[in-house]
């Protein structure tokens, strides 16, 4: 039962990674007891699971993620929210207003407009249905101030770090509130804009060098040469 | 034009461009070379000359072509109006689209349509220089691009034609070979899965030409595949060495 891969090689889809008693992971997928890639990135096996960590993919709606969204239009009795994936996805009226919702008394457009960015959760989403939202826990809602980026949605796991040390070292150097968006979409609030530039530049270099090694030290390097000063909040996290 | 006149292969087996029977022209792949789409590809074949751009998966768009059960691909082959000698319209032909067609189904074995149901995923192929054969550089470059979007594949698909010129069987024809040659029989082909996508005949050959042209063919794809997963990495891996 062979592999035919070293761990972290680049692989292309269509590539076979291995043969017989192994079952096909993330990006991946079997065919008459092999298993091949089906994306582009980096192979890894986990007891008898093999793996691909994509360098490139778009975002799949999965039930409970936190996700980004910007209101694409103001509907009868919801709106609909691009989450840069491929469905748009639906808010309901009641669920943000937290009481039933009647046409003649709420004008939607007061509340949420077309263009609002907003914090949410996937409520709900199957093959046969577009993605539904809520917006009824702490923390989620309208966005009202910070900068937005995008990445990669496979980017977001290695920018949040082994156990969130990547994400969290960001936060604590920069004093940035960072919301990151599982869709690719990733909101930066700090009290001053060059703590929020430094912010991005350091999730930016994240997300171009993810797939290479010693990344965290590099980072740490970034934000030591940008902020002196934080040094010792820095050290604390390590 | 004196190339009517000349032979097409000489007494040693030389083409009119200096190749022999089994060699392909020179090929250059370039991925992401558009910002703007989801994933993209050029590529110079010979002195063919092409744009492949993906988008998606994303919403159809008119909504009733989504399909409730499995992703839609859509491609446009199109060729510029200064690819060719002649000016060519910009407005679709006959040929385009039946072009566009014939791509489409040959990268849709590639694709897991059933996995992302009502969505679509657009292709579009521009032709900036033509030199006979573009309709498998296009699939080549059209593999990319959508590979480049991050769309899953069962893997790449490669194309590449061979054909009869002068009573024997050449590998990769140019322009002037396609036009006054015998026979050109483009194939598409899966390598890793050993699946033929796309096999057509335009011309008259025996079975047994039939046979070598189509594995002259397959050898072809094959050696395009390779050219292919480097192009692909090499879009990645740019950034590994600035690092080391």
């Amino acid at each position: 039962m062979p592999t035919f891969f070293e761990k972290k090689q680049l692989v292309t889809p269509g590539e076979m990674l291995a043969e017989g008693d192994y079952l096909p992971g993330e990006n991946t997928y079997a065919e008459a007891g092999k298993i091949y890639a089906s994306r582009i990135g980096l192979v890894d096996s986990d007891n008898k699971k093999v793996n691909v960590v994509a360098l490139k993919a778009f975002y799949v709606p999965k039930m409970g993620d936190i996700i980004i969204g910007t209101v694409a239009e103001v509907g009868f009795n919801g709106w609909t929210i691009n989450i840069k994936g491929p469905y748009t996805a639906l808010l309901r009226a009641s669920d943000v207003l937290s009481r039933p919702f009647k046409p003649q008394n709420d004008e939607l457009s007061a509340v949420l407009n077309a263009g609002d960015l907003i914090v949410a959760k996937i409520a709900s989403y199957d093959r046969a249905h577009d993605p539904q939202l809520t917006v009824g826990e702490p923390g989620l809602g309208k966005i009202t101030r910070g900068q937005i980026m995008y990445v990669t949605p496979t980017k977001i796991p290695r920018i949040i770090g082994r156990k969130g040390s990547m994400i969290s070292m960001i936060k604590q150097v920069t004093n940035c509130q960072i919301i990151l968006g599982l869709n690719g979409v990733i909101l930066v609030t700090g009290k001053s804009e060059e703590d929020e530039e430094l912010a991005i530049t350091a999730i930016r270099k994240i997300e171009a060098e993810s797939h290479t090694s010693g990344l965290t030290d590099r980072i740490t390097q970034l934000l030591k040469e940008k902020k002196p000063e934080a040094k010792v909040e820095e050290n604390k996290v390590e | 034009m004196n190339e009517k006149t000349e032979k097409l292969i000489d007494k040693k087996g030389i083409r009119l461009d200096g190749r022999k029977a089994d060699e392909l022209r020179s090929i250059k792949l370039q991925v992401g070379v558009l910002s703007n789409a989801d994933g993209s590809a050029y590529v110079e074949h010979g002195k063919n000359k092409i744009l492949a751009a993906a988008f998606g998966p994303r919403e159809m768009h008119p909504k009733h072509l989504a399909q409730p059960d499995r992703m839609v691909l859509r491609c446009r082959y199109h060729m510029a109006p200064f690819s060719v000698p002649e000016r060519k319209s910009p407005a679709p032909s006959r040929r385009e689209v039946e072009l566009s067609k014939v791509i489409k189904e040959s990268l849709e074995p590639a694709l897991f349509l059933e996995l992302y149901p009502r969505t679509g995923v657009d292709v579009f192929i521009e032709v900036l220089q033509a030199d006979g054969g573009t309709r498998c550089a296009s699939i080549t470059a059209a593999a990319l691009a959508i590979a480049d979007a991050g769309v899953p594949m069962k893997d790449l698909v490669v194309a590449c034609a061979a054909g009869k010129v002068e009573d024997k069987v050449v590998l990769d024809l140019f322009d002037a070979e396609d036009k006054l040659g015998a026979a050109d029989v483009p194939v598409a082909y899966m390598p890793n899965l050993n699946a033929v996508t796309l096999l057509q005949m335009d011309g008259i050959l025996t079975p047994d030409e039939f046979e070598k042209a189509v594995n002259m063919a397959i050898d072809g794809c094959k050696k395009i595949y390779e050219l292919q997963k480097e192009a692909l990495k090499t879009k990645y891996m740019v950034i590994k060495e600035v690092e080391e």
